[in-house]
């Protein structure tokens, strides 16, 4: 059965941030589910990869809106 | 019949929006127009900034605490109970003696606890300065601190998320002080890949640590700790081994929004940004710590939420109007950078923080902050 991806809007968030608040997502999803976090801090799109591997979960990508990126990851254990 | 405002939980946020609405619908609770009931599972009210300086001997417990009642402007009534379920259909709190209380408007300022058996081991082998029990037994632990290795350790989501930065530079001034800066080993992880969430600090703090010889360890999510071994495992695949590990746990929040069916993961509810409503319902509104804003959980931000809210709750309760104040993100946080200077970051939704060089003035603003709390908490500062 797909769960439906959990989606996080963490646009505007400074502190503690939309990695924070992917990272607690995730800790909370199932095995399988896919997190999205919405974000407008630059630095989420470098962050979030390199997290993502060094924990073991599967970074599914970027989309770029303009204003905004949605980052995707799969909660993989 | 009265508009009756209920508040549910008696923290920073729950007191400050009975006390703003209070002092400005006075004349209309003195008409019988209007009734506030503040519900608080606690009588005294604890200052938590505070813990951090009982940690170091600074301050005493008795300084952070006042009872509720002391705190609250004329023509709130108190109850002194907890709050068992929210009955959305027929517009009440349940509460454990078994009474209800009928609401017209509610609040929701129920805070957040510690999630301490998220981490194997956690309970048995380590620390923690957010709950006063917990400051007291770090507190006892460090009068007999003569060296070793001190790993600190941010669980996610926490509140206050400059208190592990404030903590570890306190620690590192402390143990000069003591002359036994030499012969302790100190470890700042941190969940992500640098030292704070907000790039800003942990531009500034990386430089400031390694000056200190201050080790971070960054993309480090504790997940058990061997108490038996004092190792310290992260689910990223490190272990730290510990003569002290000093744990910010994860915290959540409270049952309540469970038991009522109104919060999502970790008990927080869902919440507008900008007004505040716990969304799907017109009639609840909450603050603080207990949304699932992605904001700090911090009592600025509780303040600074609670002048916004109570600007919409005198004018829903008075005219039946809908919430026109908008809450931007605000929030001011002090950052300890030791035992004599501190600097502050002040940011919003649009606006990130910079980070002031740290000074002596700012502080004893703090200190003089720490004091003079109360008149802040009663709204009238």
């Amino acid at each position: 059965m797909d769960l439906a991806p959990l989606r996080i809007d963490a646009r505007g968030s400074f502190c503690p941030g939309p990695m924070m608040e992917l990272i607690r997502a995730v800790k909370g999803a199932d095995v399988g589910q896919v997190v999205v976090v919405l974000s407008t801090d630059s630095g989420s799109k470098k962050d979030i990869p390199m997290w993502a591997q060094k924990a073991g979960h599967e970074f599914l990508g970027v989309d770029e809106h303009g204003d905004y990126d949605e980052i995707s990851v799969r909660k993989a254990h | 019949m009265p508009k009756r405002l209920v508040i549910v939980g008696a923290g920073t946020g729950g007191l400050m929006v009975a006390n703003f609405v209070a002092r400005d619908l006075h004349s209309e609770i003195e008409r019988g127009e209007i009734g506030i009931t503040l519900l608080g599972e606690q009588e005294t009210y604890i200052y938590q900034p505070g813990y951090l300086y009982v940690v170091f001997d600074l301050m005493r417990p008795a300084q952070l605490m006042r009872p509720v009642r002391e705190l609250l402007a004329p023509g709130i009534r108190f109850v002194h109970d907890r709050a068992t379920r929210i009955d959305t259909g027929k517009r009440q709190v349940l509460r454990s003696d078994g009474d209800a209380l009928d609401y017209d408007v509610l609040v929701l300022a129920t805070g957040s606890g510690l999630n301490l058996d998220e981490v194997p081991g956690l309970r048995e082998g380590g620390h923690w300065f957010y709950t006063l029990a917990g400051a007291l037994r770090l507190r006892d632990a460090l009068r007999r601190w003569h060296g070793g290795k001190l790993v600190l350790t941010v669980g996610v989501p926490h509140k206050c998320p400059v208190a592990p930065l404030e903590f570890t530079m306190m620690f590192e001034q402390w143990t000069r002080q003591r002359k036994v800066r030499d012969k302790t080993e100190i470890v700042y992880t941190y969940p992500l890949g640098r030292a704070h969430s907000i790039q800003a600090v942990a531009d500034w703090v990386a430089p400031e640590f390694e000056a200190r010889n201050i080790a971070i360890e960054t993309f480090y999510n504790l997940e058990s700790v061997d108490h038996e071994k004092r190792v310290a495992h992260s689910l990223e695949g490190t272990d730290l081994p510990y003569d002290l590990l000093v744990s910010v746990p994860a915290h959540q929040g409270d049952e309540l929004g469970a038991a009522s069916h109104l919060s999502g993961a970790g008990n927080w509810y869902p919440t507008d940004r900008h007004n505040l409503r716990v969304q799907g319902h017109d009639d609840i509104f909450t603050l603080g710590d207990a949304t699932d804003l992605p904001i700090s959980k911090a009592g600025s931000v509780a303040h600074f939420e609670a002048e916004v809210l109570a600007d919409n709750l005198v004018g829903v309760l008075t005219e039946g109007a809908q919430p026109t104040s908008q809450y931007n993100g605000r929030a001011f946080c002090f950052i300890e950078t030791g035992l004599e200077r501190a600097t502050f970051l002040s940011f919003d939704y649009e606006h990130p923080p910079t980070v002031p060089e740290p000074t002596n003035a700012v502080h004893w603003f703090k200190q003089t902050y720490n004091r003079i709390h109360w008149a802040n908490l009663k709204a009238v500062m």
